[in-house]
């Protein structure tokens, strides 16, 4: 292409001096201490977690192999991720039209920072508020889950009488990825081009028509990444699913959301269980930290992937 | 089309017949209305008594509509029935919870609440100081790692970097970055600092560099933005003067985009300060004040953990740790507020001012 330019040294150029060499190479070491970084959590954790692979039932929760012991977390996790985010898109989505397309610019803008401040309560907190309160207020609403619907699978009971489970976490979990997803949404949704938009309005398409032949087909991959970003996110929390859960071991695979026998999750086990480990059981709990680390690693990938294809276009 | 003339509508129906402009507040009073006889009837709460009155409102106003208007106004009129009833559901937990840590956590406040620590408290009275400590020393200590490489690496990406490979895959890992888990983050630094001080390591060095695992992306993402919007003309007039390309950063492109850089450096401690999970790996949870960030196999209270120590293991008396419990939660939201409040109003102090 231009290569010429670049390999012809120009005769003008300015000599390199001492500084610029300093400062510039402080700037790349920065960059790849960065990386580095990155490559030593996989390093670290993989170096911490190997002995792991040798240890006894005693060292895993009573399970014989490691696979046997994360399974049952792996599960956990991704269930209450995955129902996190069945509550959470729609209502992002929503949320994310209310302030491109439906309120006025100043509703907006304080939807806006009440999104802003959602996402600036501190993860602690939700589970305090989670366990304390949302979890009692569920109990009857649990109740009657499992007394009228009770044959979906989802809500087979026996209801739990504590409301510390695992879809009060996912609840918790919804509202914590909630503002992730719809500051996502909402740039993409303003990005639409406006000709789009007038097109469809001047071919007489109600708002929500408007909305749903315009605006969404451009936005599509970006909210799918938004997704993908929440679910990331809805995997690794850590506190407010060790608050509001109640949990026995590393928990069971069960499709029932509502009694008090639960799954766990990745972060959740290795939070509670940390400072009363020792030995090969902390092994254990670091190299089932690669695991929940592996995945996020790549459901990250592949919505920054996503999104920089767009980028491209 | 040439019978049509304007002001006549006597005999072509140009429009469509539409609802009178009051129509969704009509329709919301009857159904507030109607809800409140039935769910009185049979006992309903309050939440019982609003989630039936959205209901039929959600049922009535297409029905309505669809009868007068058309099918394609029927719908359009759910969805953005829908659309605001999505804002709704998510601002109840919101208000919810700032009402509840307000109500809970505001008797708390006392100033013996900040100046003493949790050592030899059984019961009532004990404090925040020890975890404010330990909060304010580790933030600190994360910020000012995460904080040089953070913009040093920036400028990499786009004084130096700019287009090359090297700079998109940087950027690209460090987007990837941003969504580590803490607690992963947490396990990092334990598996790191066993290496040197062995096994059951707790030191509040170890939960700086958990931290600023968490915050370095965030300051690199941040800047870049901040030196991308600095105008190619200054950093041109500058080199045209004869001053080095480096010099030029420091003196030129850095203080123009430093507003923004403080801004995203303060958002980003907001964000980390409330991080629980990785500090409880390697900083620990402890009754007493730990001054020293370098002291190995000594824990150290953040207020983050303190909440959910103080939560999760309130010894003999359960009401007392609670309540401490809500006022360090208080605590910690306004703390992270006036992070936020402070961003934007750094951003406005050091902004560069337009005259030149």
């Amino acid at each position: 292409m231009t290569d010429v330019a670049v390999t012809t040294k120009s005769p003008r150029q300015a000599p390199r001096r001492l500084g610029d060499l300093i400062f510039g190479s402080t700037a790349r070491g920065s960059g790849i201490l960065i990386l580095a970084a990155l490559a030593g959590v996989a390093i670290f954790l993989t170096v911490q977690g190997i002995p792991a692979l040798s240890a006894s039932s005693s060292d895993l929760a009573g399970h014989s192999t490691f696979v046997g012991y994360v399974w049952p977390l792996v599960f956990g996790t991704l269930f209450a991720a995955v129902m996190a985010l069945a509550i959470a898109t729609p209502l992002a989505i929503g949320l994310a039209l209310t302030v491109s397309h439906y309120a006025p610019k100043s509703v907006a803008t304080v939807i806006g920072y009440l999104i802003d401040l959602l996402a600036a309560v501190p993860s602690v907190v939700y589970g305090l508020w989670g366990i304390t309160y949302l979890g009692p207020k569920l109990v009857p609403v649990y109740s009657w889950l499992a007394d009228h619907v009770g044959w979906f699978p989802l809500f087979k009971g026996p209801a739990s009488d504590t409301g510390r489970t695992i879809l009060t976490a996912s609840i918790v979990l919804a509202i914590m990825v909630l503002p992730i997803i719809t500051a996502i949404s909402r740039e993409i949704f303003l990005q639409t081009p406006r000709l789009n938009e007038e097109a469809a309005l001047a071919l007489g398409a109600t708002r929500w028509e408007t909305i749903r032949l315009a605006v969404f087909p451009y936005a599509r991959s970006g909210i799918v990444s938004a997704v993908m970003l929440g679910l990331g996110r809805a995997m690794g929390e850590t506190m407010a699913v060790a608050m509001v859960l109640s949990v026995t071991g590393v928990g069971s695979i069960t499709f029932n959301t509502i009694s008090s026998t639960n799954p766990s999750t990745i972060a959740a086990n290795i939070a509670l269980n940390f400072n009363e480990s020792s030995g090969k059981a902390i092994n254990a709990l670091i190299l089932s930290g690669l695991v929940l680390f592996a995945i996020t690693f790549i459901i990250n990938f592949a919505a920054r992937l996503i999104v920089a294809r767009r980028e491209m276009r | 089309m040439t019978d049509v003339t304007i002001g006549s509508s006597d005999h072509i129906a140009i429009r469509h017949p539409r609802l009178p402009r009051f129509a969704p507040i009509l329709v919301a009073v009857l159904a507030v209305a109607a809800s409140t006889l039935i769910g009185l009837s049979i006992h309903f709460n309050i939440a019982g008594i609003v989630i039936l009155a959205v209901l039929i409102y959600l049922v009535a106003l297409p029905t309505w509509s669809l009868l007068i208007e058309n099918r394609r106004s029927a719908v359009d009129r759910l969805f953005t029935t829908l659309v605001w009833c999505a804002l709704a559901v998510a601002l109840i937990p919101l208000i919810s919870l700032v009402a509840m840590v307000v109500k809970n956590g505001a008797a708390q406040l006392t100033g013996s609440f900040f100046t003493s620590s949790m050592r030899n408290v059984i019961g009532q009275g004990g404090g925040i100081q020890h975890a404010l400590v330990g909060t304010l020393m580790i933030t600190a200590a994360a910020a000012v790692i995460s904080v040089p490489i953070g913009i040093m690496a920036a400028v990499y990406l786009v004084e130096y970097g700019a287009r090359s490979r090297a700079a998109a895959a940087l950027r690209f890992l460090v987007d990837v970055m941003t969504g580590i888990p803490s607690i992963v983050a947490g396990l990092f630094a334990y598996a790191l600092f066993a290496l040197f001080f062995g096994a059951g390591v707790q030191m509040a060095l170890g939960g700086a560099v958990a931290l600023s695992l968490l915050m370095i992306p965030i300051v690199v993402r941040s800047t870049e933005e901040m030196l991308k919007l600095v105008p190619e003309h200054l950093r041109e007039a500058s080199y045209a003067l004869g001053v080095p390309k480096w010099r030029t950063i420091v003196k030129v492109v850095l203080p123009t985009a430093s507003s923004g850089i403080i801004t995203g450096v303060t958002l980003a401690i907001a964000r980390i300060i409330g991080e629980t999970a990785p500090l409880l790996i390697i900083a620990g949870a402890t009754a007493s004040t730990n001054w020293d960030l370098f002291a190995p196999q000594t824990p150290t209270e953040t207020l983050p953990v303190f909440i959910y120590s103080q939560y999760s293991s309130p010894g003999l008396f359960p009401k007392f740790a609670t309540d401490r419990a809500w006022g360090a939660a208080l605590v910690l939201i306004i703390v992270v507020l006036a992070l936020n409040l402070l961003a934007r109003v750094l951003g406005r102090i050091f902004a560069p001012s337009k005259s030149h």
